[in-house]
């Protein structure tokens, strides 16, 4: 049986957790993602996903690309279902019905199943405390319906019910910030991650696994169908997102902000936004107001980050 | 409950289906080949490959493994040939070549 | 034999969920089935019941945890009414197609609007086509029975699907009853620990809820049907042996002074038992009237049914649930149809009463009786589409 020991080694383990031969797009970084959580996490853990990009291309019936315990119930209530894992399994160790094995819970879902539908069930199984995992893999829209906008997708991005026009520019809102909204909650650790630097993200997971609650993820998931790029590009633009500081990489625990991932001189936003094609349509004043927002969002989080 | 790895769902009639349809054959879906979608795939060019990994990370689909020598190859069973691969690469050494077969 | 005493039924039926060792209670509150789930929440704050209690911030929430809890092999129970059922309504049915066994009260009550707190069946009907194994306990014994009846039989690997104990609102849930408590080795010899057929653990990975293509949804379908209709027999054993355990035997149809009638109440829930005091009214007036109970009603019991009516004349069919725009009351409907080319199908009445919890007392029983009897004079049969909204105020 394959150990998870976070202090061991940070090499990559051979084995695919999430088996090749899913039905994933052509350089799915959402599914490169999993595939890194799942090496991340071993064979010791017991999965609840919602409903989305990764169950569906993971599980028609009758096959699967998981190699480890999984389920899906419903699209709101991943994180509803794997706390009732957590505490069934706990339940049963405490009653002597099963030995502790120390198993992993781990909840996913995309961003449309994190931060609107199943808010609320994510935040009420923060507020209770189960020792679990949620990792949110944003792509930023409800790709898997066709590209739908959802709250986290970013100002001015077109989507299908978010599309840009003779009157409108692409979404109009901005991001919500999932991670603050953990943060708010008090659990014991919040990290951003992007598949695009996967030490840094299985780095994270492994800390995750290690921490005495709840803990959240959230992992900018780079979607090349449906941002309009170019299928080899997914992991370049994943690190511009990082490098003009539209997706800062940070973790939160005892209560501090630490940067994981230092960018020291952050590139103008405009290089991360032009080449993708739902952004295409952005006039230079949207592109200032944009970079205006990033800016004033990073030093946000660097005073936060230098607070002792 | 069929013992075989089905070739698709079409195979079971309503007997096989195991209850609530569960999937008791862990990744089961390795049977697909969804190499078949490429139109380009990857070549790596060994006089210049590092053997330092990165094309491997960066696969979405698990589909690059290292051969005897070290040396990473697409497994052309899965390589979808997104290009992930090329472009990533530290050297440059991979190039996608169109499928002509 | 256990002891008999008079109890508040919510309270009795917490007990039983707590001598049935269950492991997961995962509830939201509404009312009425608030004290069921708050009596469990004080035995597990006394340490008398060994179990995770979870307070989730939603029924839909609940029931989820519930699908979580059980596919990991944790005995698990909720509970809920009305708006609570409506919420959950989607994982209702999925726990069913995923075989998970939870069990669950519902504490039947309206479904809004307008909102309405009190008793009626609208909410049970709105779930008819979920997939559960539904049952209904009159009063406060039966429920107590049942909680163990459903462990076992939703548990049990030739059945492994979730069940529903009905009970009326405030009408059973909020009444002190005599209520005879099982002892500890008659739930030991009547329950077994929960073995599930599959199970979420690392040792087996299993995947459970893959999406299903067209190709193979029909095929997942008959699975389910007949997974349900083949529930049956364990039922029926589960009853026959709780009957050699406690003494106290019951059907998926019962009747009531049925020998030489030519016309019968039927009755689900509490109703029943106000029928029958109507009924013996009846009786000594010289009508020859009888009952018959709809205990099971997931699955259908059609044979009982068909069996029970032959030689009853006209059926008087009572609902405490109304389908708007449809043929009138849910139970009605499916009797009609259960019976529909039946040589000597009986004429059938069908009255609507007792919504929000409103009385309907043994001399109502009696109106609808002489009702019936207007509406059969001069031989006219009683139209199919026929139903009466009983007790209205004009």
């Amino acid at each position: 049986m394959e150990s998870l020991n976070v202090y061991a080694s940070r090499l990559v383990t051979k084995r695919e957790y999430f088996a090749p031969g899913h039905r994933a797009c052509q350089g799915c970084a959402e599914a490169l993602a999993v595939r890194l959580v799942a090496k991340a996490l071993g064979s010791n853990v017991i999965v609840g996903s919602a409903t989305g990009c990764m169950e569906i291309v993971s599980s028609p019936f009758p096959f699967t690309n998981w190699n480890v315990p999984w389920i899906h119930v419903a699209f709101e209530n991943a994180a509803a279902v794997i706390t009732g894992a957590e505490a069934g399994t706990k339940a049963l160790i405490r009653k002597g019905k099963l030995p502790d094995k120390g198993t992993i819970f781990l909840g996913m879902g995309g961003d449309g199943a994190t931060s609107d539908i199943g808010l609320q069930a994510l935040s009420g199984a923060f507020e209770r405390g189960h020792k679990f995992i949620y990792v949110c893999y944003d792509n930023e829209a409800y790709m898997n319906t066709g590209v739908q906008r959802s709250s986290a997708t970013p100002f001015g991005a077109s989507t299908t019910t978010s599309p840009s026009g003779k009157a409108k520019a692409g979404q109009v809102t901005w991001k919500k910030n999932m991670a603050e909204i953990a943060v708010a909650h008090n659990i014991p650790y919040v990290a951003t991650a992007c598949s695009s630097y996967p030490f840094d993200l299985m780095r994270k997971v492994e800390k995750a696994a290690q921490a005495n609650g709840p803990a959240y993820i959230h992992i900018l998931s780079v979607c090349p169908t449906g941002w309009g790029l170019p299928s080899e590009k997914a992991i370049w633009i994943g690190r511009l997102a990082v490098e003009t500081g539209v997706f800062p990489l940070y973790e939160f625990e005892k209560g501090r902000y630490k940067f994981t991932v230092d960018v020291p001189k952050l590139r103008p936003v405009e290089e991360y936004l032009k080449p993708q094609g739902r952004f295409r349509h952005l006039t230079p004043e949207l592109i200032g107001e944009i970079q205006a927002r990033v800016t004033k969002e990073y030093e946000k989080l660097q005073a936060k980050a230098s607070m002792l | 409950m069929p013992k075989a790895v089905p070739k698709s769902e079409l195979d079971l009639g309503w007997k096989d289906i195991e209850p609530g349809c569960a999937v008791s054959q862990p990744g089961n879906a390795a049977q697909y080949r969804c190499g078949d979608w490429r139109s380009i795939r990857p070549v790596w060019d060994h006089t210049k490959c590092v053997k330092c990994g990165v094309c491997f990370i960066y696969c979405p689909d698990a589909a690059i493994h290292k051969n005897e020598e070290g040396y990473f190859e697409a497994d052309l069973y899965y390589c979808k040939g997104c290009g992930i691969c090329m472009q990533e690469c530290i050297t440059g050494c991979i190039k996608m070549v169109e499928e002509t077969e | 034999m256990g002891k008999r005493i008079g109890i508040e039924n919510s309270i009795a039926a917490a007990d039983a969920i707590k001598m049935a060792n269950v492991d997961v209670v995962a509830a939201y509150p509404i009312t009425p089935q608030t004290h069921i789930v708050e009596h469990l929440a004080e035995l597990v704050a006394d340490g008398e019941l060994d179990a995770e209690f979870i307070p989730v911030e939603s029924e839909h929430s609940a029931m989820s945890v519930c699908c979580g809890s059980v596919a990991v092999g944790a005995r698990t129970f909720t509970c809920t009414s009305a708006q609570g059922l409506a919420l959950m309504n989607e994982i209702v049915f999925i726990t069913a197609s995923m075989r998970l066994p939870v069990v669950m009260i519902l504490a039947n009550r309206s479904l809004s609007g307008p909102l309405s707190i009190w008793n009626d069946h609208t909410d049970v009907m709105s779930v008819r086509d979920c997939g559960w194994i539904q049952v209904f306990a009159d009063n406060g014994q039966e429920l107590f029975d049942h909680v163990f009846f459903a462990f076992r039989v939703g548990e049990d690997p030739n059945v492994s699907l979730p069940v529903m104990i009905n009970i009326d609102g405030f009408i059973v849930t909020h009444m002190i009853e005599a209520v005879e408590y099982w002892d500890e080795e008659q739930v030991k010899k009547y329950l077994p620990d929960f073995k599930p057929v599959n199970v979420l653990h690392p040792d087996q990975p299993i995947t459970m809820g893959a999406f299903g293509m067209p190709g193979i949804f029909s095929e997942a379908k008959k699975n389910q049907n007949e997974a349900l209709l083949a529930s049956k027999p364990h039922i029926m054993k589960a009853w026959e042996e709780m009957a050699r355990l406690v003494g106290r035997k019951y059907e998926p149809v019962e009747t009531y002074k049925l020998e030489g009638a030519d016309t019968a109440f039927l009755t689900m829930g509490s109703f029943s038992e106000t029928a029958s005091i109507a009924i013996d009214k009846l009786r000594e007036q010289g009508n020859p009237v009888g009952q018959i109970k709809l205990r099971l009603w997931r699955p259908f019991p059609f044979d009982e049914i068909r069996e029970a009516v032959k030689g009853i004349k006209n059926l008087i069919v009572i609902d405490r649930a109304i389908s708007y725009g449809g043929p009138g009351g849910p139970v009605a409907s499916e009797i009609r149809a259960a019976l529909y080319g039946e040589k000597g199908m009986p004429a059938i009445a069908n009255f609507l009463c007792g919504f929000a919890g409103r009385d309907v007392t043994p001399d109502d029983f009696m109106k609808m009786y002489a009702k019936t009897g207007e509406l059969l004079k001069g031989g006219r049969t009683i139209r199919e589409e026929d139903y009466i909204l009983y007790g209205v105020r004009e």
